[in-house]
């Protein structure tokens, strides 16, 4: 039997289509713990980033930081933080947050950093509060480059998200996990396509996010 | 502005003790070589930059006494590369000041498309982004953003530095006709002594350090450079340069050399010139021909050398008329009226006569100023 086999196998099987085991129940876990994570990200990274890019400080840090943190394995973090502090959400839940905080950091510094700055002056000028350049002159502008951001780092949440499984937690993990322990590779593949999945649609959804709200001026078309 | 001072924290002075009177309702322009302080003398006057020494005052108050927003509201500011919201339509682009001070959404876009008839743009535009503009529209826009509000000041910031010579002249042509119409007291920063002396009411050149070197009327400086830094800055081609200054509407027009492509024999040898100027039935210049080449009754186009490029007296200056001298093959320039139609030839002696007058009459004009 290949891959596909494995695919067919398990998606056909009427077993894998409800209760609490069920798909529809581990896709809706799994897509509760990446939104929270992502939604804890973007709250610590989005106003640090925001803030660092207008006024051009701090940037040498804030690279250090999430270059350590880039640094540190997800998983082995995970197993740590169990120990110290048992099972439960927040174990699972910092992990992802520390994946997930760089590139929306980064990239939302570099964003708002990198914008042409004559419209900056020219807002100053015509006496625009300092606020009010950041949120109407520089994020339209650097919307796309933060969308960008926050997309890689929702995709890396949704695929690291399946070590939720490891603490006995649920999400599509808990097939991998599971399968691998029961040697049932039909399981296993069918967990990883879930996910594999989840991530492509999570890429569709930034797509239509940015055809919303990115400008036409800003899009260039 | 009083002996107001730029020094920088690394001890780098940018502006040195500088004392300006800016008039009302008139363009004064700031120029000098890079690094003379000019940028920083007029982001001192809307408080882009502080300065460290010296007040400025607006209608004799000190700018320090206002709240920084409300005095930069009530100045237009146009900067070099426009600067414009490339998120924000081009209506919304203008509208943006008066959005600011709490206008309604359609007062401000009604004002908007007032403004870009003002200066020139198209309102199919209004709707686009900044990137479907060209250089020179952009620019267009961020001159009717920064008049969005009405204010009585205008700061701009090399402004048409980065558009081509041709959309330049294009722009600074449209200033003039909106200063004439609007009255505004504008501060015009650039590095181009010509676009300072066609624009200028008065001219401050500066000199490196953030010294003041000449304050005073275009044609005044071209007359009479104060130092040999000013006179340097303001280039070889100083004396014709200033002709600008002087109308070409007394010089003495002949009409004896001018004749219809009809011309008979008797005529040509009448003119007794040895270049004759041919005219059309409706008396537009078609070229110099001497007398022995062309053909009498039926003179033909192909006999003819180009005539160059014509002055209206009144109207051009004596740089015009002495360009359209030297530009013809027989040293004679042509006039016409606005029709385009000839009114008479003049000689690059006689041009060189009222030039010489013109001269005179600027010294005796001083003399009186001085007595």
């Amino acid at each position: 039997m290949n891959v596909l086999n494995f695919v067919q196998a398990f998606f056909s099987d009427g077993a894998h289509w409800h209760g609490y085991d069920g798909i529809p129940q581990r896709l809706l876990e799994h897509v509760q713990y990446s939104l929270l994570a992502l939604a804890l990200a973007a709250a610590i990274g989005l106003p640090v980033g925001l803030l660092t890019g207008h006024t051009g400080r701090g940037g040498n840090a804030l690279a250090f930081i999430a270059t350590a943190a880039r640094a540190l394995p997800s998983f082995g973090l995970l197993v740590l933080i169990v120990i110290v502090l048992g099972f439960g959400l927040l174990p699972v839940m910092i992990p992802l947050v520390i994946l997930a905080v760089p590139p929306i950091l980064v990239t939302t510094y570099e964003a708002v950093r990198s914008v042409d700055p004559s419209p900056v002056d020219a807002a100053r000028g015509m006496g625009v509060r300092e606020s009010r350049i950041l949120f109407q002159v520089e994020l339209p502008v650097a919307l796309p480059l933060i969308l960008s951001g926050l997309r890689s780092a929702a995709i890396q949440i949704v695929s690291t998200a399946t070590i939720a499984a490891y603490v006995s937690l649920g999400g599509l993990g808990r097939y991998i996990v599971d399968g691998l322990y029961q040697r049932d590779y039909e399981k296993v593949v069918g967990g990883a396509t879930l996910v594999a999945v989840l991530a492509l649609v999570t890429l569709a959804v930034f797509w239509a996010a940015g055809r919303l709200a990115v400008s036409p001026g800003v899009r260039r078309r | 502005m009083e002996s107001v001072t730029k020094r920088y924290a690394d001890g780098t002075v940018a502006v040195d003790r500088l004392s300006l009177e800016i008039r009302d309702r008139s363009i004064t322009v700031l120029v000098g070589p890079s690094g003379c302080g000019k940028t920083t003398t007029l982001r001192m006057i809307n408080r882009m930059v502080e300065p460290s020494e010296g007040t400025i005052l607006l209608d004799g108050e000190d700018i320090q006494r206002r709240p920084v927003t409300t005095l930069r509201r009530s100045m237009g500011y146009v900067i070099q590369n426009a600067g414009l919201f490339q998120h924000r339509t081009i209506v919304d682009n203008i509208a943006t000041v008066p959005r600011m001070l709490g206008w309604s959404k359609q007062k401000a876009r009604a004002r908007a498309a007032e403004l870009m008839e003002r200066v020139g743009l198209d309102a199919a535009l209004a709707k686009r982004y900044p990137y479907q503009l060209s250089g020179g529209q952009q620019q267009r826009v961020g001159v009717a953003r920064a008049l969005a509000a009405d204010p009585p000041v205008l700061l701009m910031d090399e402004p048409f530095s980065a558009v081509d010579p041709v959309v330049r002249k294009g722009l600074q042509d449209e200033l003039l006709r909106i200063q004439d119409e609007l009255g505004k007291t504008i501060v015009f920063v650039t590095h181009d002594i010509d676009e300072a002396i066609k624009l200028g009411t008065m001219v401050a050149v500066m000199r490196e350090g953030g010294r003041l070197a000449q304050y005073a009327p275009p044609a005044e400086l071209l007359a009479g450079p104060a130092d040999a830094f000013v006179e340097d800055f303001l280039g070889a081609d100083r004396g014709i340069r200033r002709l600008s200054f002087f109308p070409s509407a007394s010089l003495d027009l002949t009409t004896g050399p001018v004749l219809p492509l009809d011309a008979t024999a008797e005529q040509i040898a009448a003119a007794g010139a040895p270049w004759l100027l041919v005219t059309d039935a409706e008396g537009r210049p078609l070229g110099w021909g001497e007398p022995r080449t062309l053909t009498a009754g039926a003179i033909r186009p192909g006999e003819l050398l180009p005539y160059g490029r014509p002055f209206v007296p009144g109207t051009d200056s004596l740089r015009a008329a002495l360009d359209s001298a030297v530009l013809s093959p027989a040293g004679h320039a042509v006039a016409v009226d606005d029709a385009g139609r000839v009114t008479g030839v003049v000689s690059q002696a006689a041009i060189g006569e009222a030039i010489r007058g013109a001269h005179a009459a600027d010294r005796a004009d001083e003399a009186k100023v001085a007595s």
